[in-house]
This record gives C-alpha cells, sequence and structure tokens, in this order.
C-alpha cells in the first residue's frame, strides 16, 4: 500500500499573546491510498490543526511531512496554494461555498486557479461532477436555494473536481440532521469504495463508525489508532431508515 | 498568472453582484472625471472665444498707443503725457511701406439728441481705413471719406444699438442730430457686431471723422491710439518695427532713449488675454482634479469594507488553490474595472454637460481629446493606486483565519 500521507514527530505551536500554545505535541501519522480515516477527539485536542497542516492551509512548528512522495513541510505560500489546487479536496462543516453564485460556478472555482490547465474543459468537468453527485437539477441553483445536503454534495464536487490525491473533511456532517448525515456518509463510502484517500475528522462517534479506522486525539497527540470493527455501511442504514419510516406511516 | 479573461470575469461578476454600491462607489470617479473635463472646457472655450474676438476687431491688426513718459527717472503713469498727434497718422500714411491701413482712433462721449428721444454714448472719431481694419460694414448709408477728415465735416455713422434707441424702425440717413449740441447729419449705420471680449456692446457707439471729434468736439490736439493694418501676418513684427522708426523721428527721440509711445501687435494682445484665462482653466482643472482623487479614496474605503466583507470568500478561494497574488489580482481589477467605468461614464456626462452648456447657455465649452485621454488615464491610475492597499490586505490573509472569519 502506497503511503498517501506520511507524517513525522510534528508539532505546531501557536502564539497567543505571552503563553505558548502546543496545539500538536509530536504526531506521527502514515496514512495509505485508499483508506478512510477518521480523526476523533475533543474540541482542542489538536485535530482540526492536524487537519489544517495536512491540508496545507497550515504550517508545521516542526517534523516532517510528505505528501504523495513530496516533502511539504518547507515550501513557500505560493507552492501552499497550488498542492491545495492539484493534490487536496476539502468540505467544510459550513459548506463554504461562495454565496450568490451558481452550483457550477462554485464547483467551477478549482479550476479557475488550476494554472497547469490539467482539464481542458473546466466547465463539463464541473457538470460531470455534479451529477456524480446527483445534482444534474439543481447546477444553476445558489447555495441559498439548496437543501444543507444538497450543499455539502455542491461541496463534495467541487473537492473532487480537480482529481485531488485526498479528499479531507471537517466535520462534514456537523450541520446537517441525522438522515441527511448518512446520506453524505453514503456518498463518502461509495467515493472510497472507488479508491479515493478520505481523512474525516468529526466528534461523533456513530459517524467515524462508516470509516475503516479510527484515530482518536488527546492534548496534541494520538491516544489510539485503531481499525474499525463493526463498520457501517451508510446505504443499508438508509435501506432500514426507510423500512422505520414505511412502517410508521 | 491566471487568464487575464477569467480575472476580469470574476471582477465584473463581484460588481455587477453589488450594483447600487458600486453605482455609488463609481460616482466620485464620474463626478471627478466629469468635473475635470468640463472645467478644463469652460476654460478652453473662453480661451478661444476671446482669441476669436480678438481676431474679430480687425486683421493683421497693430495697435500704438501713448506710452508714459519718464522726468528724470519717475514714471508719471501710463497715458501721463499725450504725445500721439493727428501728424503722426499722418506720416504712418506717407512713409509706412508695410503697413495697408491706418486709422487716428479720438474717444469722446456724450448725450446725443434725434427729434424727441436722447441717448448717452461713446463717440468714435476716426479714419476711413477703420471700416478695412475693423471689416466693419454698413448696413445702409454710406461711409466718410478722406475729404470728410480733412474738411472736419460734421457727419456720423450709427452703431446699431444708437439706431435702435433713438430711431427704432425709422431710417435715420439724412437726419439732423445733435451731439453736445453740435449738430451732425447722419449718413450711415453700422451692421450690428455684438459684445466684445470683455462683454462690453460694440454697437453702443457712433462713428465720426477724427478731425471733427478731436477739434470740435474735444477741442484737444493729441489722439488716443493709432490703429493700423499690417500687409500680411508674417511682415507684423517688421511693420511694428517700421511704425516704431517713423514715430520716433516724428518724436525726436535721440539713440538711446525709451519710446514714448506702445506698440502691440494683435498676437501681443491675444497671448495677454488668455494668459488670465489660462491660469483660470489650470485653477479649474486643479479643483477638478481634486475631487478626482476624493473619488479614488472614495474606492479605496468600499475595496476595505469588500476584502472585509467579503474575508470569508477569500478564505474558500485560497482552500481551492487561489495564491496571495491570484487574490491581489481580482481585488485590485476590480478596482480598475471601477474607477475606468466611472471614468468612461464621466466622460459621457461631460459630453452631455458640454452639449447641454454649449446649447442652452452663453458659457461656451470646446473639449479636448488630451483632456478627456488624461484624465481617463488618471481615472485608472486613481484605481490602481487606491486598491493596491485593500487588495494587498485581502492578498495577506492567512487561509485558516479567513475560513473561520465570521
Amino acid at each position: 500500500m502506497k503511503p498517501v500521507i506520511e507524517i513525522h514527530n510534528i508539532t505546531k505551536t501557536y502564539h497567543v499573546g505571552e503563553i505558548d500554545v502546543h496545539a500538536l505535541n509530536g504526531v506521527d501519522l502514515t496514512v495509505g491510498a485508499g483508506e478512510f480515516v477518521a480523526v476523533m477527539g475533543a474540541s482542542g485536542s489538536g485535530k482540526s490543526t492536524l487537519m489544517n497542516l495536512i491540508g496545507c492551509l497550515d504550517e508545521p512548528t516542526s517534523g516532517e511531512y510528505d505528501l504523495d512522495g513530496v516533502r511539504v513541510s518547507s515550501l513557500s505560500r505560493d507552492a501552499y496554494a497550488d498542492i491545495r489546487n492539484q493534490k487536496i479536496g476539502f468540505v467544510f462543516q459550513g459548506f463554504n461555498l461562495l454565496p450568490r453564485t451558481s452550483a457550477l460556478e462554485n464547483v467551477e472555482l478549482p479550476l479557475f486557479y488550476d494554472r497547469q490547465k490539467r482539464i481542458s474543459d473546466p466547465r463539463k468537468a464541473a457538470q460531470e461532477a455534479l451529477e456524480r453527485m446527483g445534482l444534474d437539477d439543481r447546477m444553476d441553483h445558489e447555495p441559498n436555494q439548496l437543501s444543507g445536503g444538497q450543499q455539502q454534495r455542491v461541496a463534495l464536487a467541487r473537492a473532487l473536481v480537480n482529481q485531488p490525491s485526498i479528499l479531507l473533511a471537517d466535520e462534514p456532517t456537523g450541520n446537517l440532521d441525522s438522515r441527511t448525515s448518512v446520506d453524505v456518509m453514503s456518498v463518502f463510502q461509495e467515493l472510497n469504495d472507488q479508491g479515493m484517500t478520505i481523512l474525516l475528522v468529526t466528534h461523533e462517534k456513530d459517524i467515524s463508525h462508516y470509516t475503516r479506522r479510527i484515530v482518536e486525539m488527546k492534548d496534541g497527540r494520538i491516544l489510539n489508532d485503531t481499525p474499525v470493527r463493526s463498520r457501517l455501511i451508510a446505504r443499508e442504514v438508509l435501506e432500514s431508515l426507510k423500512g422505520v419510516e414505511e412502517c410508521c406511516n | 498568472m491566471l487568464q487575464l479573461t477569467n480575472l476580469f470575469k470574476a471582477a465584473f461578476r463581484s460588481i455587477l453582484k453589488n450594483r447600487m454600491r458600486s453605482l455609488l462607489t463609481s460616482l466620485g470617479i464620474i463626478i471627478g472625471v466629469s468635473a475635470v473635463i468640463v472645467m478644463v472646457g469652460v476654460g478652453a472655450g473662453s480661451q478661444k472665444q476671446i482669441a476669436d474676438q480678438i481676431n474679430s476687431l480687425g486683421t493683421n491688426m497693430i495697435l500704438i498707443m501713448p506710452s508714459w513718459s519718464r522726468m528724470g527717472g519717475v514714471s508719471r503713469g501710463a497715458g501721463s503725457f499725450n504725445r500721439l498727434k493727428m501728424s503722426d497718422t499722418e506720416a504712418i500714411r506717407e512713409q509706412a511701406t508695410l503697413v495697408r491701413y491706418v486709422s487716428s482712433i479720438v474717444f469722446s462721449g456724450g448725450q446725443v439728441i434725434a427729434g424727441g428721444k436722447n441717448w448717452n454714448t461713446s463717440i468714435h472719431g476716426v479714419d476711413p481705413d477703420y471700416r478695412q481694419i475693423r471689416s466693419w460694414d454698413l448696413t445702409s448709408g454710406i461711409f466718410f471719406t478722406e475729404r470728410d477728415v480733412r474738411t472736419r465735416k460734421k457727419v456720423a455713422i450709427l452703431g446699431a444699438t444708437v439706431q435702435k434707441e433713438l430711431y427704432g424702425d425709422t431710417d435715420p440717413i439724412g437726419d439732423r442730430i445733435r451731439i453736445r449740441n453740435t449738430p451732425f447729419t447722419v449718413i450711415g449705420v453700422l451692421k450690428e457686431k455684438g459684445q466684445d471680449a470683455r462683454g462690453q456692446d460694440q454697437d453702443d457707439v457712433i462713428l465720426a471723422p477724427s478731425t471733427t471729434v478731436l477739434y470740435r468736439l474735444k477741442g484737444d490736439n493729441f489722439i488716443n491710439m493709432i490703429q493700423a493694418s499690417a500687409v500680411s501676418l508674417d511682415k507684423i513684427d517688421l511693420a511694428q518695427n517700421e511704425l516704431a522708426g517713423i514715430l520716433r523721428v516724428e518724436h525726436a527721440i535721440d539713440y538711446g532713449q525709451e519710446d514714448d509711445f506702445m506698440i502691440r501687435n494683435q498676437a501681443e494682445i491675444t497671448e495677454m488675454a488668455s494668459e488670465t484665462s489660462r491660469i483660470m482653466t489650470l485653477l479649474l482643472g486643479a479643483v477638478a482634479a481634486v475631487s478626482l482623487v476624493v473619488g479614488g479614496i472614495g474606492i479605496m474605503n468600499i475595496m476595505l469594507v469588500s476584502v472585509t466583507e467579503r474575508t470569508r470568500e477569500i478564505g474558500i478561494r485560497m482552500s481551492v488553490g487561489a495564491r496571495g497574488s491570484d487574490i491581489l489580482s481580482q481585488f485590485l481589477l476590480e478596482a480598475v474595472v471601477l474607477s475606468l467605468t466611472g471614468g468612461i461614464a464621466g466622460i459621457l456626462l461631460s459630453a452631455a454637460i458640454a452639449f447641454g452648456l454649449n446649447q442652452w447657455s452663453t458659457v461656451y465649452t470646446v473639449i479636448r481629446p488630451t483632456i478627456v485621454i488624461l484624465s481617463f488615464t488618471f481615472s485608472g491610475a486613481v484605481g490602481v493606486f487606491f486598491g493596491f492597499y485593500p487588495a494587498r490586505k485581502a492578498a495577506r490573509l492567512n487561509p485558516i483565519d479567513a475560513l473561520r472569519y465570521e
């Protein structure tokens, strides 16, 4: 299994006034291609910081980070931007779609900043990404005309349109009701089944059970790193939910 | 760099999303640009008007006026010793080779009575050449002759305004009028000339032979001015020198002594007159340019607000791979597009204002292409200058902070 992420002894220290806050205290983590990892922990455990470092949104204070075999822990700001553009797809809790901008244009956004022009027809690529998410008839809708689940699917389409090496999701179900959460998780599982490497940050235990591996964090360190034994299959859960609805209505 | 077309698209999109705000932001530039163009246009217009009116005074004109005299270094002021005489005009007429027309000018004025009406006006004593010098035609009657000047004949030619005031619609030719109790016969009426450069009515005048006015009305020996017309425009300087030489001989001025007269040609007079209006134009333009700068500050203000308001958008763009330079060029381009569209609208507005002024008011404006190009370029520069700080502020945002910004 080829490693996508290799992190060795990484630390991150924030300076808040006179006080140093050690958000990460020497973390080692390796994620192979095709893995589906949930990073869990209470707020303040350092899981979001880890996520930001992996996503090249932030630089580590010390330690090494290789992404796709490339040492990225000592690159320039512009190089970080290019890595975010080429190798990483983000999904956020608050969806983070551009307001008053159509779903199609939102999905096109990463291709807009693609300097290498890997994709010759951005519009077509964006349409296909939205179709994959089952949003064929919602392309011209603006975010405020879409439901939470639909917005998260648009965000997923945007994250996938530039064919990233890894999909990073920060509390992707945090703003969704439980039924829609399962729905979104089924999309993640489908993508993972197709070979996409996914790293998901969550504090919901049941959500983590849709993944294949759980990394638990506490006080800037990794506490446990265990494979998921009784994995939930989102599609089956959806079926059973439908069954419950049918019986009770 | 990203494709410029894409950046333009992004800039236009964000401008169109905030129509009202964009309009108000551009308004400062619109007003600034149109103010610069119109103000400079009004100045240039008045400059041109002055030049035209001085040209209408006559062609290739040379003016000779008495100068101040010096008594042992003490200047006694202009005209304090009037040294121009009828004989000077005669000398010029006989000797000058580069002058086609010459006329003495004697200024007088007073009450004019015709029938039951009276009117106060200026009386100009002139020679027959005056008509050619000023290229002034008659609507009826005839001009007086060389002979009338010699014999100091009491004949008068009425200006259009005087004719209107004293006679209305009736024909005054052959009628007797009294100028300061001296009887004159009306022999002609002048064509209307309108206002001069200082806004005075040029038709409120009576022309009479110079000798008649000088000796019979004023009882004086000195004339006020000599007007001459050079044979051609390129000979005007030579003609001026020739006249000066003749007058120095006439006035017996020794070598090394100062002239006791002043000679000015038309070009110099135009120059002097337009100098004031040029300074005025400069001043008006400068004041208007200040409003353009104020408009630029308006753009900076709005762009700063826009950066704060769109911090999250900037974060999103950065998270999908926008570099700092991409964000910078997007915001900078937005500011430039705002200021340039404002510039174009300002040019259109100024064209409309200039058209309105020329059509419905007495103010005459000339729009110069150079000032249009200049103010348009300046508006673009204002956009870059005042857009840069907010754009850089946006580009320097930290992606995480920008994403978390509420």
